[in-house]
């Protein structure tokens, strides 16, 4: 089996890798590039731990093939302290705020619920609870710390927004 | 096991055709789960995201088109067809989280062949057109006739769904579907409900009754739209509905949902989706 180059942009920088035709985009993330932030919960698609964002939309890592990536645009958590302004050396305010207001446990879900939050965030930045409570429904978190998340992600929009 | 990104429906549909054993793809939520519960791996991947006919929604000449691998989450922001089609929309926002929505797509939710859909019943009541390339070019059916049992189409090997076809509905109608999952999120339905009616003033003028997950496919239920057609929808008429839908529903037993309280819901779902869709119909 040939393994297929693919050439994209990963948090802002263009990259290549190869991959297999089969793998996930999540196993070429993790194995191929070292982005080991996404982790696979579930691997069909149900928990959202593996979430990236693809031409800026949420999406489960373990349900793209690697080469769908192809001349797209990807971020993953490793990209969020140089997104919205942060300078690369400081935590994103959505991490920040899951940091300050103890919104992980063990920590597995975190990448994901930080990627949809901010997914949620850019294209609305001033959302209801129970607007995240949706926007976040494709991301479970076996430790059921679903209310400080939600409070966290509440702070971080009104953080982003008067930095704006 | 290969992948292919062709960018036309002719080298999408030679890719099929020259490759036993080849599989089509949009949003692959189901292709992946499947190929990880064991089920053998395609031979060619043949994902169907870079052909721009499968990814666009257009409106000219009376009637929407819609490609078939297009992400629902498009489909449901889209305000001129949501505002045309509700139900539709609606169905196809229940398909999953925001992961999902970015990647589901009409023609992976009816080509799955599950009898719970969300999308289909809705796209049945619009009278929704599937257009089929394959070998021998491309024809068109209803989507009723897509779907023949759980996982079985009517489609012949090297046949894929290229796009939908839906005309303008008439003046003063609506449409309207409602589910049931034992869980309020991210779930399957254990009963659907699509209406589509047209008013005149109070009277209904023409009805479309479509159940999802009570049956082997999608299933119309005559009795219920011939119950709503020259009524005003009053609780005689809605009586009427809910018995029709009922005595269509011919439910599996699990446990989501046993085989009596599917029946019931489906009559209370029937009936809520046409006093819905008249709403619409009406504003």
């Amino acid at each position: 089996m040939s393994r297929t180059h693919i050439t994209c942009t990963v948090n802002g920088e263009d990259t290549d890798f190869l991959a297999n035709p089969g793998t996930s985009l999540l196993d070429a993330l993790r194995d191929e590039l070292g982005l080991t932030g996404a982790k696979e919960g579930c691997g069909t698609g149900d928990c959202g731990a593996c979430s990236v964002l693809m031409d800026g939309k949420v999406t489960c890592a373990c349900l793209v093939f690697a080469p769908e990536a192809q001349g797209r645009d990807l971020l993953t958590v490793e990209g969020l302290s140089s997104a919205d302004g942060v300078d690369g050396d400081h935590l994103h305010p959505l991490q920040q705020t899951f940091l300050e207001g103890a919104a992980l446990q063990c920590g597995v879900c975190t990448p994901g619920f930080l990627v949809a939050a901010k997914a949620l965030l850019d294209h609305n930045p001033d959302p209801t609870e129970s607007e995240i409570r949706y926007a976040l429904a494709g991301n479970l978190c076996r430790c059921t710390g679903y209310d400080k998340i939600i409070r966290s992600v509440q702070e971080a929009a009104v953080q982003l927004r008067s930095a704006t | 096991m290969e992948y292919a990104a062709p960018t036309t429906v002719d080298e999408a549909r030679t890719l099929l055709a020259d490759n036993p054993g080849s599989r089509v793809f949009a949003g692959a939520t189901d292709v992946v789960p499947q190929m990880r519960s064991g089920r053998p791996e395609p031979s060619v991947l043949i994902d169907l995201k870079r052909i721009d006919r499968l990814m666009s929604v257009t409106h000219d000449n009376g009637h929407w088109t819609i490609g078939a691998a297009m992400p629902t989450s498009e489909l449901t922001s889209n305000g001129e067809f949501s505002g045309v089609f509700p139900g539709i929309s609606e169905g196809a926002g229940w398909i999953g989280s925001d992961q999902i929505q970015n990647r589901s797509s009409l023609g992976g939710n009816l080509c799955n062949g599950s009898p719970a859909a969300d999308s289909v019943p809705a796209m049945i009541a619009s009278d929704a057109r599937a257009v089929i390339a394959g070998t021998d070019g491309e024809r068109t059916i209803p989507v009723a006739d897509v779907v023949t049992g759980p996982g079985q189409l009517s489609l012949a090997d090297g046949e894929f769904v290229v796009e939908f076809e839906i005309d303008d509905p008439p003046a003063n109608t609506g449409d309207a579907y409602i589910r049931m999952t034992p869980r309020t999120e991210m779930d399957i339905a254990i009963v659907g409900a699509a209406v589509r009616v047209t008013m005149d003033g109070d009277t209904c003028t023409d009805a479309r009754v479509v159940l999802g997950a009570v049956a082997p496919t999608a299933v119309r239920v005559p009795d219920a739209e011939a119950a709503l057609i020259g009524s005003s929808l009053d609780e005689a008429a809605l009586a009427e509905v809910a018995a029709a839908a009922s005595a269509a529903a011919n439910p599996i037993n699990d446990k989501r949902g046993t085989i009596e309280y599917r029946v019931q819901v489906a009559g209370v779902l029937a009936k809520r989706a046409a006093v819905l869709a008249a709403e619409r119909a009406r504003a």
